[in-house]
């Protein structure tokens, strides 16, 4: 089943992680990183998981650099947790599903 | 706790070395599971530390150089073709006490006649007490993950070998300058790098210099440099530190199990990739410190391969009897 991963830009940014009902994790990638690559079936898996509790997006770093440069984005992945558009946690580096799960506990509690 | 359909062959990582075994085995129709790891930045990762280089130009049959993600995407696959099967997870724990052998993720117990560990390496941090907070703030194991954050400003490198020189010119393309740190008095890299470091107008290379300490609470400003002859301080404003330094065994599932020397490379035979206990092969950087390249990791995977195939019909040949 294909997981509802939103998609950002510079025009739906602010509105995604403000209006959501629930936290909204960002995954900071490009194409041209290999551990975002590898987190992204992880993060899809997750967003199918907690569909309703937790809104997966991600931002392409390429594309929207000026949102990366505005949350000091400087290593990727980097994913940001936002509940009601402001920034509750921040995971550096890529890991499995089970860690990223155990570490997104706090913000999904 | 599930346990899980008995194999012939188990391989842990899924580096060249992992990869060629699971094509050599699975070409044997032994039908290996390779257990290659979960997602990291460390280079501690499916596919390795080819995943974190860009152009590899020293792997024979690629004339004009090969990404290296994409060539493990093709050693991944070409296993795959013959029937090895992947588990996108990281062991965290071996029994090797009898036969046969288990390996657990987590919960989940896994048996093999044969093991072939090829858990690799993984960079070495330098140690200093801000540094795993600085970490995606400035200071990176991975140049090209994050060189790019870094356009248009001034950055150090430090290490002296091949994949320190190797960073340091990819760098180049992002960074206005690029400065190499390195705490001897020469490169410990190949010629024809050090000469791509020297040729390069952004490369300036300080010699004797140890970096002893990070400035910057939420992001890194400058690091502090000292010379390794005088002892005199200084500081160097860098908005970015890759690390370079080395690498580290990943054998700390195997402490106590399979013999490692003094700095963790697990232990073969001389001339054979067989470990202290029978039916368990390593191969790869995790058992060689010396020449740590795709190609002998390659070769030693496909040693540990043959040596697992006749281990094994050795063993049947004498149940047999």
């Amino acid at each position: 089943m294909a997981a509802n991963v939103v998609t950002l830009t510079t025009a739906n940014f602010d509105e995604t992680i403000k209006s959501s009902g629930t936290p909204v994790l960002v995954d900071f990638w490009a194409e041209w990183c290999g551990p975002c690559k590898q987190i992204d079936p992880v993060i899809r898996e997750i967003a199918t998981e907690k569909a309703g509790a937790l809104t997966v997006a991600k931002l392409n770093v390429d594309d929207h650099g000026d949102i990366a440069m505005r949350y000091n984005v400087m290593s990727i992945p980097t994913m940001i947790v936002f509940k009601d558009g402001a920034e509750v946690q921040r995971l550096v580096g890529a890991r499995g599903k089970a860690a990223l799960l155990r570490d997104l506990e706090t913000s999904l509690a | 706790m599930t346990v899980h359909p008995h194999r012939r062959v188990i391989i842990i990582g899924s580096g060249p070395a992992g990869l060629t075994a699971a094509v050599y085995t699975a070409r044997a129709s032994l039908a290996p599971l390779v257990i290659e790891g979960e997602p990291s930045s460390t280079s501690d990762q499916p596919g390795g530390q080819l995943m974190l280089t860009t152009e590899v130009e020293n792997f024979p049959g690629f004339p004009e150089g090969v990404q290296g993600p994409e060539l493990m995407q093709r050693m991944r696959d070409q296993a795959a073709r013959f029937g090895a099967e992947y588990l996108t997870e990281k062991v965290t724990r071996v029994d090797f006490s009898s036969q046969p052998h288990r390996v657990f993720v987590r919960e989940d117990e896994y048996t093999a006649d044969a093991v072939i560990v090829s858990t690799g390496a993984r960079s070495l941090m330098l140690g200093l007490p801000n540094e795993t907070g600085l970490i995606g703030h400035g200071v990176s194991t991975c140049a090209t993950c994050d060189g790019f954050f870094f356009r248009g400003q001034e950055i150090a490198v430090v290490g002296g070998g091949d994949s320190a020189i190797e960073e340091a010119s990819f760098l180049t393309k992002f960074a206005t300058k690029v400065t190499i740190l390195h705490r001897r008095d020469k490169f410990r890299a190949s010629k024809i790098m050090q000469e791509r470091a020297f040729n390069n107008p952004k490369i300036v290379v300080r010699w004797n210099s140890q970096v002893t300490g990070l400035v910057g609470d939420t992001k890194l400003e400058a690091v502090e440099v000292t010379d390794t002859v005088t002892q005199a301080t200084e500081t160097l404003a860098v908005s970015g530190l890759f690390v370079a330094i080395g690498h580290r065994p990943n054998t700390d599932v195997f402490a106590g199990v399979l013999d490692m020397d003094d700095t963790g490379y697990l232990v073969t035979q001389p001339g054979s990739s067989r470990t202290n206990v029978a039916g368990v092969f390593a191969c790869g950087d995790v058992q060689d410190h010396t020449y740590r390249q795709a190609i002998t990791a390659a070769g030693s995977g496909c040693m540990a391969a043959i040596d697992a195939e006749r281990w094994l019909e050795h063993q049947h040949a004498s149940t047999a009897k």
